[in-house]
Parts: structure tokens; C-alpha cells; sequence
């Protein structure tokens, strides 16, 4: 089944051309320790879910670009085709004269209504190449106008006319120190807007992701493309194709569906964070092996002290012991820091993946007492190598990984809207203070909820 | 892409704007090597086949045949417009964009709004909807105008009404030059504040810009150019206040090289919405972004660096003082020190060879030494320009909304006061048709309503942040 990816704004577009490169450099691999029978499934496999064929043999990428400005839409398409090795299709973009002025306001309002049809329709093209649709994968920003306030009406579109097909929204959470000084503003109502109409919500935050590149990276001079091919790295690392279980032959079918049975089982909770290890500059590759056992652990241990990469890990934080505490007493083991998921899933791939144990990731500890383990936690394993790691290991998680970040986007947001600044530039799109009210409710309770995992 | 029109109105407007076309087709010449006509230089100009008689054909798309700058030209002089008709720039202009008169304004605000405005309404009208016709997208009108004469600053603000009637989608940002303290023209206190009503209710965003600072920055510069240290030789075409004849080293006019520097920023201020880079930031994002209140839309702008040392490697730490000389009260162009005032919202938009990591390490850096108000702690606006301007490898614009405004603003009150209590000069500006005593003590009510503006949030400065309660859900 395939995945056909809406690139929305500049942020969606940067990073969507990033994605189908890292997609498409990684299935044309050599070094996927494998057989070449394999190698041929795993390409044939991606290609379905994200390229379609045309006749000159040039993979063309699955995916509609849109944003409300020509400048970054032009860099993107010549960029790809400058590869010569793939392509986005010809009639695949939108574009506009005048950007959305960092206003979800304009986006939502103005852009939204003004351009849907056409935008939908380009949609309709690409759904119509593809065999069986797995679902849509819209790639936006929640700080700036086009991809916050566009993206959320496009997504509620996609409900409306695609009700019977998944959606899966990737966005970037911003840097804490401002992009954008109203992103605050913009990314509450694009996270309350999408948590009515999108089906799960992949995030990935600008200062995890900068981190990556300045201590496992190495680089010195971060570039933001240096962000987004890290991030592309992640994201292929949990879209490439695995096997559907143990000791399966063929290539799971449904990416996008897979992923979201296990992860999204309550509406409630539709925040998704992704982790991967290991994670190293090409060079430093080279030079390093591994063990699953060293991976696994530090990946759980990632998971449990909600870090975001291998280094600078806090080994203090434990899970709650289960089981009832001794009356009478305080539980021993109070973990403010502990980071309690609802489900989990686990993707290997890479040498020996069979040899893999993955006990650490079943304890019940880590997952709330409505959901054991045997629910919340799978795993996919698959030998094929992905981008020439010998051993790799992708960790979804819908845990309280987010309840920090968001709580302080609120906070923010709440102090900011007190004082009425900015408003003024909203409502002159029809965007009134009610809206505003009700995003501050929903997200409250979703962190609320989240909390009180 | 989107296009703007410039609006240059009276003497310092016209010849801020002849710096400006200048300095634009250099900077597109040297970007834009093979002479196609494309978006980022149709923001500015209009690709004209000469051939056709008339309007002059515009081609949309192809070689450069002939450009047209988007600009229309209006003084109620002759002098400064003829002498561009006369000048290198003088095929840049279409000569059918231009509103000239012969008498003047004689530096009172009156004439030029009231006795121009109504003289030349329609005539101004008509130029401007050509101009927009032309337009495939209009996103802005930048006006540059003085507000201490009386064509820049009475014409030039009767136009901000006309634009905002005529086109209210369209913004109007508005570079104003104000007077110093110096300032030989006795009523412009008058013009000023007449002025400064106008804009309080009919720009979008201002950038104010005063002699005396232009005045500094320069003497800084000779200072460095001509002190001939060693190792600290200056790369000519590099200042900030360099033209055509940078290779002189004595500009001829005596205003050139100060409206150099109004000409750059109006380059960089545009060059996120014209060129390409990992960070764009557009014309419409400024105003959302620094303007939180309507009423307080006045940006403090600082241009950094100033010249390029000729040594080619720029180390980081020449860029992190880039950084550090954008918030420096030396590098602004009005008289102002925003470190030791309220920032309300920040912008930093860099050109060159800059990424997100040098940005972030600044902004990290310069913030504890930086007060912001309490709902906008963090209050950066950040853009990163792939192209930068010619003769340097990296630029920064520093657009501020901070409270370091008020003392230009009290300060023009005060002068202002000392002639309107002696009624001085007042005959002048109440003989013309529609001027009235109110006229002037409306003006100076609107300039004393944003001067409390920013004296309440200065008062917050000090006080102690607190989280507000939060709203309580059900679990």
C-alpha cells in the first residue's frame, strides 16, 4: 500500500525532500547485509509505498507540494531533479504569490478555503496512482502560517473526503528560543485544530534534533539542512519496509496503518515521538560496532529518562516498582523524572536482528496500568540494513515524552494571550478570542491527560 | 514572489530613493549574472521592451531588455527629480511616474498635506493604481519621506490616507527621516508632529531614522578608513555607505554616503523576501511578528557590519561581534539604546554565509544582557538570507520594537512645545485652508498617548514576573 506525503510550507518541503532522498538513498544501498532476493523485495516494497514509476524510468516521489510562496517549492524541485535519480511529478505543486505572513489566521482562513479545492484535487491525482492507499503523511511546521494554518484545514479536508484512510501528521515543534515570536500562538491552535482531525501527531523538536547534530554529529556549523537530513534518517529508519513477524517472508503491507494500530488506540492519546540509535556522522561509521544488548539498553533507557539521544543519558531514573505500596507508607520509589509510556514500538534492523531480546521493553513498569505490555509493546525486526548501519534500532513511542514541551508552549502562549498582544493580527482573519480559549482547553486536557498516565 | 512599490516623496525622499534604485540594481547585477528577468528582480523592477511606444511593453518573463524601477517620484521642487532625470539613474525611471510642482512646500506640513494634497489627489491617485497595475502581486508600499520639511512630510503623509483608502491590503511601511536636534529648518518640530499623527494612524510599521545617528556612523567609518592602521585596510566596495563611485574616496554629495545606509536597509530589510535561504522571512511577516499592538509600530533598525575588514577568513568571532554590534547603541540609526530599554519583539535578519547554529549561539549569548517585556520573553524573530550583500560575506539587520523610542519622541514634544507656547511661526500653517488650532493640539495628544504607551511598559520593567493561573480541566 502507499503513502502519498503532502510537503506543506517551507519547513514541509525542506524536510520532504530531505525524506524521499534519504528513503530512496537507503533502498538503492549496497551494503544492506542481505541478499540480493531481499534487497530487490525491500526496494520494490519502498517504491510502492513511496515512488511511482514513469516512463523514463525515474522514480517519482508520491507527494503533493504545497506552499503560498513560490521561492522554496522552486528549490525543492530543482534540487530533486538535479539528482537525476528520483523526481517530484511535474503537476504536483501549488503555489501562491504571497505567503501566509506567519498567520495561522491567514493560513486557516484566508489560504485555506481560497485554495482547497485545488489542492484536493492534486491530492485526488496522486491517490488515484497509487494501487491501495495506506494513507497521508503531511509534513508541516506548527510555528509559521502556511504549514500551521493551512495544514490544519487541509487535514480537516482530508477527513471529511477521505474518511476512510489514515492520517498522519509529522510537525516540527520549534526551537524553544524563537523562530517565529507568535509560534506560541500558532502552534496551540494548530495542535488543537489537528487533534480534533488528524489521526496521530509525529513530532520532532528543532532543539532535540539540533542537539543530535552538534554532540553525535559533530558538526560544527548547523545548517538546517543538517536538521532535516538528521531527521529524514529517523523518519526512513520507521518507514522503510520490515517483516510483518517472526519468521515472516513478505514486507508488511500497511505502514501507515501498522503503525498506528499499535500506537494511537485511544483519541485521547495521539502524541508520537521517535528515537533512534545509533546515530553518528558517516565517518565515525566506519569505525564502530555494536551490540543489540548495548543498543537495546540504552535505547530503553532513553525511553524511560525521555532522552533524546545516546549521550548525556540520566542512568538515575528507574521505573516504579510495580505492585500496590506497603500501606501506611510512601512508595519508595517517587520518579518525577520517569517517563511512562502507553504503547511502544520497537523497529530493528540490521546483522543478527534475530538475536536481539527485547525482555527490557516488556516490563510492565513502564507502561500505564490500563494497557500491560502485551498490548502496548510490539516489535518489528528485519535483516536488511538501513543507511549502512550495521545494527540499528527505531523506538515509536507514544509516551508523556511531550507533556514538558507542551506545557510550556501553553504556559507561554496563556501569558502572551493574557496581555491581548498580537491578537489583533488574528482576528482581522476571523480567528476570535473563543478560538483561542478553546485550543487552551483541549490542550490543557490532553496534558492533563498525559500526566495522569 | 510579490512586488513593492517605492513612493519617494520631497527632497531627502528622492534622494534617499535615488541611493536606494542605485544600490538595488547593483546588488541584483551582481546576483543575477546571466540577465534573465526573474522574481526576485521583478519585486523591484519591471522589465520594459523600449521598443514599444508608449507604456513600454512589459516582458514578464526572459532577458533583461530594459529595467523599470517600481517607483513613483513626487516633489513640489524641481531640483532633486530633475537632477536624477539628468543622472546615471535616469533611464531606471519611467518618466510618466512622476508628480512635480515648482513652488515648494516652504518646509510647512500644511502646504504640503492640505494645499498639495487636494492640488494633486487625483493625479496621485492615478500614478499609484498604474504602478499597482503593473504589479502581478502587490505586497508593499515603502514611502520615504523627512518629517521636518513640508513636502516629505505633509504630502508624504497624505498619501499614507490615500494608500490606505485606495488599497487597505497592501502594506505601508514608512522610513522616516526625523530631524535632529540641529535641525535648521525652525518649524520642524511643527512638521514632525503633524507628521507623527499620520503615521500613528495610517502606517503599518515605521522605521524611524534620524541625521544625527547616519551623521555618527559615518565619522566612525572615516575614522577606520582613513586611519590607515595596519591590517585593517577596508574593502571599498564594502561600506555601508558606498555607491556608484565607491572607488572615490570623497563622496561628492554631501548626504550621499548617509543615504547609502538608508538605501542598504531597505535592501536587507527585503532581501529574505527576494532571495532564497533556509530561513525566509517575508515582507507580511514583519508586521505580524514586531507589531503586537497596532498603535506601537515604530522598529528601531541597526545595520551591521559597517565595513568589511579585507582579510578574507571570518572566523566565528568576527561574526559574533557582528552580532554584538547590532544591539550596540553606535549602530542604530536613531539615537537610542535599546540594551538598557524594553524590547517588546526582536527581529534579526542575516544574510551571507550564516547558519541556524551561529543565529542560535548569538541569541543564547546577547539575551541575559537584553530586557524583555513579560508576555514576549522570547521574542526573536529570525530570518537566514542565502545571498548577501555585495561586497560582504555576512549581514545584520537588527529591527527592534523597543521602548529606546520614547526619548526621540519626548524629546520632538518638548521642541515641539517651546515654539506652540509662544505660538511661534503658527500664522504660517492656520492661514492655510483647513488647518485649525485643534490640528495641532490633536497631533501632539496622539504623540502624548504613544509616549504613555511606552512609559506603561516601561514600568513593567522592573516588576516581577509571574505565571499566570492557568486554565483548570476536568481529568
Amino acid at each position: 500500500m502507499s503513502i502519498v506525503t503532502l510537503q506543506l510550507g517551507q519547513s514541509g518541503n525542506q524536510i520532504g525532500f530531505e525524506v524521499f532522498d534519504a528513503l530512496f538513498s537507503d533502498s538503492h544501498c549496497s551494503q544492506g547485509l542481505c541478499s540480493k532476493r531481499e534487497n530487490e523485495a525491500y526496494q520494490a516494497s519502498c517504491k510502492e509505498r513511496f515512488f511511482s514509476e514513469e516512463e523514463n524510468g525515474v522514480p517519482i516521489a508520491r507527494a503533493v507540494l504545497v506552499d503560498m510562496e513560490p521561492k522554496v517549492i522552486n528549490q525543492t524541485l530543482s534540487k530533486a531533479s538535479q539528482s537525476g535519480r528520483w523526481k517530484y511529478g511535474q503537476r504536483s505543486c501549488f503555489c501562491q504569490k504571497q505567503g501566509s505572513g506567519n498567520n495561522w489566521a491567514y493560513g486557516y482562513s484566508v489560504h485555506g478555503p481560497r485554495h482547497a479545492e485545488s489542492i484536493m484535487n492534486l491530492i485526488q491525482k496522486e491517490v488515484e496512482k497509487c494501487d491501495s492507499l495506506s494513507g497521508f503523511f503531511i509534513v508541516m511546521s506548527m510555528a509559521g502560517g502556511t504549514g500551521s494554518g493551512l495544514g490544519a484545514f487541509i487535514t480537516r479536508n482530508l477527513q471529511d473526503q477521505y474518511s476512510n484512510s489514515l492520517k498522519m501528521n509529522h510537525i516540527i515543534w520549534p526551537y524553544g528560543t524563537g523562530e517565529v515570536i507568535v509560534q506560541n500562538y500558532n502552534s496551540i491552535l494548530t495542535l488543537s485544530h489537528l487533534y480534533r482531525s488528524s489521526d496521530a501527531l509525529l513530532v520532532h523538536e528543532n532543539d532535540a534534533l539540533h542537539k543530535i547534530c552538534a554532540k553525535l554529529m559533530n558538526i560544527k556549523q548547523i545548517s538546517f539542512r543538517d536538521i532535516n537530513q538528521v531527521l529524514a534518517h529517523q523518519l526512513g529508519s520507521v518507514f522503510q519496509p520490515t517483516y510483518s513477524e517472526e519468521g515472516s517472508s513478505h514486507y508488511r503491507r500497511n505502514p501507515l496503518g501498522d503503525l498506528m494500530e499499535n500506537l494511537v488506540s485511544h483519541p485521547e492519546f495521539k502524541l508520537l515521538g521517535v528515537r533512534n540509535i545509533p546515530q553518528m556522522s558517516e565517518h565515525s561509521l566506519a569505525y564502530s560496532t555494536f551490540t543489540w544488548a548495548g543498543l537495546l539498553k540504552h535505547l530503553r533507557q532513553m525511553l524511560i529518562s525521555n532522552a533524546k539521544m545516546e549521550e548525556g543519558i540520566d542512568w538515575q531514573v528507574r521505573p516504579p516498582l510495580s505492585g500496590a505500596p506497603t500501606p501506611g507508607k510512601m512508595p519508595v520509589n517517587k520518579n518525577p523524572h520517569f517517563n511512562k509510556s502507553l504503547a511502544n514500538l520497537v523497529i530493528l534492523r540490521g546483522k543478527e536482528v534475530h538475536s536481539a531480546d527485547l525482555g527490557g521493553f516488556k516490563d510492565p513498569a513502564l507502561y500505564t496500568s490500563w494497557l500491560g505490555p502485551d498490548n502496548a509493546f510490539n516489535m518489528w525486526k528485519t535483516q536488511r540494513a538501513f543507511n549502512k548501519y550495521e545494527k540499528s534500532a527505531a523506538l515509536v513511542s507514544n509516551s508523556q515524552f511531550l507533556v514538558k514541551p507542551l506545557d510550556m508552549i501553553v504556559g507561554k502562549a496563556w501569558n502572551m494571550f493574557a496581555s491581548k498582544a498580537y491578537i489583533h493580527q488574528y482576528t482581522k482573519f476571523g480567528i476570535e478570542e473563543e478560538d483561542f480559549l478553546d485550543s487552551f482547553t483541549l490542550l490543557e486536557q490532553v496534558v492533563a491527560s498525559y500526566r495522569n498516565l | 514572489m510579490t512586488q513593492s512599490v517605492v513612493v519617494q516623496v520631497g527632497q531627502c525622499g528622492n534622494q534617499i530613493g535615488c541611493c536606494f534604485w542605485d544600490l538595488a540594481l547593483r546588488e541584483h547585477a551582481a546576483v543575477n549574472q546571466k540577465g534573465i528577468y526573474d522574481e526576485a528582480i521583478s519585486s523591484f523592477f519591471r522589465n520594459v521592451d523600449t521598443r514599444v511606444a508608449g507604456d513600454g511593453g512589459s516582458i514578464p518573463k526572459g532577458k533583461i531588455c530594459s529595467l523599470k524601477a517600481r517607483a513613483v517620484l513626487i516633489d513640489m521642487e524641481e531640483g532633486v527629480v530633475n537632477e536624477i532625470l539628468q543622472g546615471p539613474l535616469r533611464d531606471v525611471f519611467d518618466s510618466k511616474q512622476l508628480i512635480t510642482d515648482i513652488s515648494g512646500s516652504g518646509n510647512n506640513w500644511a502646504v504640503g498635506h492640505k494645499v498639495f494634497g487636494s492640488l494633486y489627489q487625483e493625479q496621485i491617485l492615478e500614478k499609484l493604481r498604474k504602478s499597482a497595475e503593473h504589479c502581478d502581486c502587490l505586497q508593499c508600499f515603502f514611502i520615504i519621506h523627512s518629517m521636518g520639511g513640508g513636502t516629505g512630510s505633509g504630502l508624504g503623509t497624505f498619501l499614507l490616507k490615500v494608500l490606505e483608502d485606495e488599497f487597505p491590503e497592501v502594506y505601508r511601511f514608512v522610513t522616516s527621516i526625523y530631524p535632529s536636534g540641529e535641525d535648521d529648518v525652525i518649524t520642524s518640530p511643527y512638521n514632525s508632529i503633524l507628521a507623527m499623527k499620520e503615521l500613528n494612524e495610517h502606517a503599518d510599521c515605521v522605521l524611524p531614522i534620524d541625521n544625527q545617528s547616519l551623521f555618527d556612523i559615518i565619522s566612525k567609518i572615516d575614522l577606520v578608513v582613513n586611519s590607515g592602521k595596519l591590517g585593517t585596510a577596508v574593502k571599498p566596495k564594502s561600506l555601508v555607505t558606498s555607491s556608484v563611485g565607491a572607488f572615490k574616496q570623497r563622496q561628492e554629495k554631501p548626504f550621499d554616503a548617509m543615504n547609502n545606509i538608508v538605501a542598504n536597509l531597505l535592501l536587507n530589510l527585503t532581501s529574505s523576501a527576494r532571495f532564497e535561504g533556509s530561513l525566509n522571512m517575508d515582507l507580511n511577516e514583519i508586521s505580524m511578528n514586531l507589531v503586537p499592538f497596532p498603535q506601537l509600530h515604530y522598529l528601531v533598525s541597526s545595520l551591521t557590519p559597517l565595513y568589511t575588514l579585507a582579510d578574507v577568513n571570518i572566523p566565528s568571532r568576527r561574526l559574533d561581534q557582528m552580532f554584538s554590534d547590532a544591539f550596540s547603541k553606535d549602530h542604530q540609526l536613531i539615537q537610542a539604546d535599546p540594551k538598557h530599554s524594553l524590547y517588546l519583539a526582536c527581529a534579526l535578519m542575516v544574510r551571507g554565509n550564516v547558519q541556524i547554529s551561529d543565529l542560535r549561539r548569538n541569541i543564547e549569548r546577547l539575551k541575559p544582557s537584553l530586557q524583555f517585556v513579560s508576555w514576549n520573553q522570547e521574542g526573536w524573530k529570525t530570518s537566514l538570507c542565502s545571498v548577501p550583500p555585495v561586497g560582504h560575506s555576512h549581514s545584520l539587520l537588527a529591527l527592534a520594537n523597543n521602548t529606546c523610542v520614547k526619548p526621540t519622541f519626548m524629546e520632538l514634544r518638548e521642541r515641539f512645545m517651546r515654539l506652540y507656547k509662544k505660538k511661534a511661526h503658527l500664522h504660517h500653517y492656520l492661514q492655510i485652508e483647513g488647518m485649525e488650532e485643534s490640528c495641532f493640539s490633536e497631533a501632539v495628544s496622539s504623540l502624548s498617548a504613544l509616549i504613555q504607551e511606552y512609559s506603561q511598559l516601561d514600568a513593567t520593567k522592573s516588576m516581577p514576573m509571574e505565571d499566570l493561573p492557568r486554565l483548570r480541566v476536568a481529568v
